[in-house]
């Protein structure tokens, strides 16, 4: 069945009340029934719930083969907890058919790609999907289709009880003997613990695994101890140097810089930029140097950021602390610069990733949103975006909060060059829509401006503000001009990767791609 | 094969951007950032065993990209070196707008120039005198013989000075107020009025020091020259400010090329505007602001 987006979903995908994408703000108004996990209650006094092994935290929540096991990315490529864990499981305790539901997978997650090759791991849902995991669910060796969530579809999907979290892994920096956690104070900081948040909340079991117990209490714990079964103590969780950077430094790429200031000059031109706007930007080399040319007009007009939402790093850490934005709320953290300011710089906020972007509840942040700044990888002539899979069709991307931020905000700028290598960023069709083109309203490259059609609000602010723009087909023909059409990719009907829209609807698949022959 | 249009001797030049003939991936749509023109560097950005591959992504970057608008120099070898006729005939094949003849010292090195450039024009079937040239004065020899250089060949569009190794030869260092250099821009830009060519100022080299790249660019279109030699694409803008007339001179101009055309239909030679004495001499100096005023984006009209 196609849906609003063009795309054809495989019939045996619409059960048990799924339905196909169609259109923004589609289940608005809706009910949800919310589910609760099932606990056990430690009534009598615990003096610690330090348990001496991995192995030994999970038979005590009485693991077993079948679960769902989840984790959160804030070690980013760093992480050495989800990879223990499956260790543990799998290889001490002998279990099988596991799905891991992560917050995203990355590089620091190969081995995993082997028991899924091994048949241990049979299920993946995650919100990113890069590295050897992405090359083997491509190539179809994990038993079920992957399932692909925005940052915000993820804690919707946990509260309405699509995904059932059997025993959720905290990887904590610091933790208390019981499970007080913060994402600061300890060897392998990360700041914000905002994606374990809702996991810690909605797991049936929850496990500590921290590097640095400190004492008792550790507040202000971003995981509370009420919601932990068990504290294991490791040698490390993970490696810093990948964790956080030392410091996101602006671009000084040229290229970039002609493209952040098209877009601070885009942003300037709308009516939502005035006194108290509201923004969110990636870190991609465009996207952060934005923030030094929006900081310029913003001075040149007298005027200031009301509050800043997102992963966070130092740029916007230097706006908070020269007072040029008002708060700065903070789901995950890229720098160090961040790590140290949260819940230290005055103004300076973690939020879980259900206020954040969680399209379900009654008050996340994206849906407050004036401007978001994003990249992509492809973006077609309907403004379709991206991020997820390859030019050749393998996953190797995330779609995080892309669409959660363009769905809610109310201008929504893509910035990308128009080609990278031999590849045309603007394109005819995407590979896999990630983000509806109802979502994304202007993209910057370095070839040109264009404005979704659906916008004409915003090509009037445009031309107004003499900013040249040109059509988004123009610019698709340019890049082919450049590096040329390419071939239409070769599918197998086989689905490896189902990705949800952020509402629960199914906006793509993802399909075994055919090996390619000259 | 992108066939480009007969370059145009006298056009605007406000940014002249050197890029390395050696890096095909930055120089490639350089054209991008707005410059006025793009200036290949063959010389001294090229370490001396890959001049070969340099010349050969020039050559295929002109004949196979785009540059629109922008006009595409190449900056060749000293006529010093083995290297410069063949930097010409590349040039030639390729369809470059002009060349810059580096370490220019007198009438004679432009005129050895010209004849090679005739011969590859004839060599690759190109319209003889397509080819434009302008000229690097870097020694104190040069600047004193820059009329003559000025006014050595039909096919010179302009000359620019160059203040890294004049400076050394005059053993002095850049100066905040520009006093190391002032006598020999001077000179320059009197020899380029004299010969009706334009003139154009050095490179700005220390790119953290936003200041003194604005002050000697304020101080560039005060003395008169037409533009700047850049080294970055982030110098652009600035250049481009500067040199954009304000509104109302935009307004006066086109008042007075309008007035001069009409009055010049009706034979009349001397007329008033906004109670000004105007005549045909006022007419080039209000069509550049026009033309200042369209390149920036604030004159939309016909008149130029």
């Amino acid at each position: 069945m196609k849906n609003a987006v063009g795309r054809d979903i495989p019939e045996e995908l619409l059960v048990n009340g799924k339905e196909v994408y169609q259109g923004k703000n589609y289940m608005d108004g809706k009910y949800v029934q919310k589910v609760g996990p099932k606990t056990r209650r430690y009534e009598a006094p615990q003096e610690s719930k330090i348990v001496a092994s991995l192995a030994d935290a999970l038979r005590q929540c009485g693991a077993a083969s079948g679960m769902t096991f989840s984790f959160h990315h804030h070690l980013r490529d760093g992480d050495y907890v989800v990879n223990m864990v499956m260790k543990a499981a799998i290889e001490e305790l002998g279990l099988e058919d596991l799905t891991i539901a992560a917050t995203s997978l990355g590089n620091a997650h190969d081995p995993i790609a082997d028991y899924i090759e091994q048949g241990k791991v049979i299920g993946i849902q995650t919100s990113g999907i890069r590295g050897r995991i992405g090359e083997v669910v491509s190539a179809g060796k994990l038993k079920t289709p992957a399932i692909v969530r925005s940052h915000g579809g993820r804690p919707r999907a946990i509260e309405a009880g699509e995904v059932h979290i059997d025993i959720a892994f905290v990887a904590a920096p610091t933790s208390d003997c019981v499970g007080n956690c913060r994402g600061i104070g300890g060897k392998s900081n990360c700041g914000s613990m905002g994606y374990a948040m809702t996991d810690a909340k909605f797991a049936d079991h929850v496990v500590v695994v921290t590097d640095c117990l400190v004492d008792f209490p550790n507040m202000p714990a971003s995981v509370e101890a009420i919601d932990v079964d068990a504290v294991v103590v490791v040698d490390s969780i993970g490696n810093p140097k990948k964790i956080a950077s030392a410091a996101a430094r602006i671009s000084q790429n040229p290229r970039d810089l002609m493209m952040a200031e098209n877009v601070a000059k885009v942003i300037a031109s709308t009516p939502y930029f005035k006194d108290g706007f509201s923004f969110q930007t990636g870190v991609g080399g465009p996207s952060l140097a934005a923030n030094l040319f929006i900081e310029k007009i913003m001075d040149e007009r007298n005027i200031k950021m009301g509050w800043a939402i997102g992963g966070i790093c130092g740029p916007m850490v230097e706006l908070l602390k020269k007072d040029k934005v008002g708060k700065v709320i903070d789901v995950q953290d890229f720098d160090l610069d961040a790590v140290n300011s949260i819940n230290q710089t005055p103004g300076h906020y973690e939020m879980s990733a259900s206020q954040y972007a969680n399209p379900a509840n009654k008050g996340a942040f994206v849906n407050k949103l004036d401007f978001v700044v994003l990249a992509a990888l492809e973006i077609d002539t309907s403004f379709n975006v991206n991020v997820l899979t390859g030019s050749d069709g393998v996953l190797r991307g995330a779609p995080g909060g892309h669409p959660d931020t363009a769905a809610g905000s109310k201008c929504c700028v893509i910035v990308t060059p128009l080609v990278r290598g031999r590849m045309a960023t603007v394109c005819e069709h995407v590979v896999t829509v990630t983000t509806p083109g109802d979502c994304v309203d202007v993209l910057v490259t370095d070839y040109g401006i264009a404005v979704n059609p659906l916008r004409q609000d915003l090509v009037k602010c445009l031309d107004e503000a003499g900013i040249p723009h040109v059509t988004i087909e123009s610019l698709k023909e340019k890049a082919y001009s450049l590096v040329g059409r390419p071939d239409d990719l070769q599918w197998e009907d086989k689905v490896v990767a189902v990705l949800e829209a952020r509402d629960g609807t199914i906006l793509d698949v993802v399909k075994k791609i055919k090996p390619y022959h000259i | 094969m992108i066939p480009r249009p007969r370059p145009e001797r006298f056009r605007l030049r406000r940014t002249m951007m050197f890029m390395n003939a050696q890096k095909p991936g930055l120089f490639k749509d350089a054209y991008i950032y707005g410059c006025d023109s793009i200036m290949l560097d063959l010389e001294d950005a090229v370490a001396e065993n890959q001049k070969d591959a340099a010349r050969f992504s020039l050559y295929h970057a002109l004949k196979t990209i785009d540059y629109g608008d922008t006009e595409v120099i190449v900056r060749i070898n000293g006529l010093d070196t083995p290297h410069w006729q063949e930097d010409i005939r590349v040039c030639v094949a390729a369809g470059a707008d002009g060349i810059r003849i580096a370490k220019c010292e007198s009438a004679q090195d432009v005129k050895t120039v010209e004849a090679a450039v005739e011969a590859a024009e004839k060599e690759f079937g190109v319209e003889v005198g397509r080819t434009l040239l302008m000229a690097a004065l870097e020694s104190p020899k040069g600047i004193l013989n820059a009329y003559e250089i000025c006014s050595a060949s039909d096919r010179m569009f302009g000359v620019a000075i160059s203040g890294g190794d004049f400076r050394k030869s005059m053993q002095t260092v850049p100066q905040p107020d520009g006093v190391d250099m002032l006598f020999a821009r001077g000179q320059m830009l009197l020899a380029a009025r004299a010969a009706g060519i334009q003139c154009f100022d050095t490179v700005f080299t220390d790119l953290d020091d936003e200041e003194g790249f604005r002050r000697e660019v304020l101080q560039n279109k005060a003395m008169g020259f037409d533009g700047k030699s850049l080294i970055n694409p982030k110098q652009i803008r600035f250049v481009h400010e500067v040199y954009a007339p304000s509104e109302k001179e935009v307004i006066q101009a086109e008042k007075i090329v309008r007035t001069v055309r009409e009055n010049a239909a009706k034979g009349l030679g001397v007329f008033t505007v906004d109670g000004k004495m105007i005549d045909i001499a006022f007419l080039p100096g209000a069509e550049r602001t026009l033309r200042l005023a369209k390149a920036y984006g604030m004159y939309e009209g016909d008149l130029v």
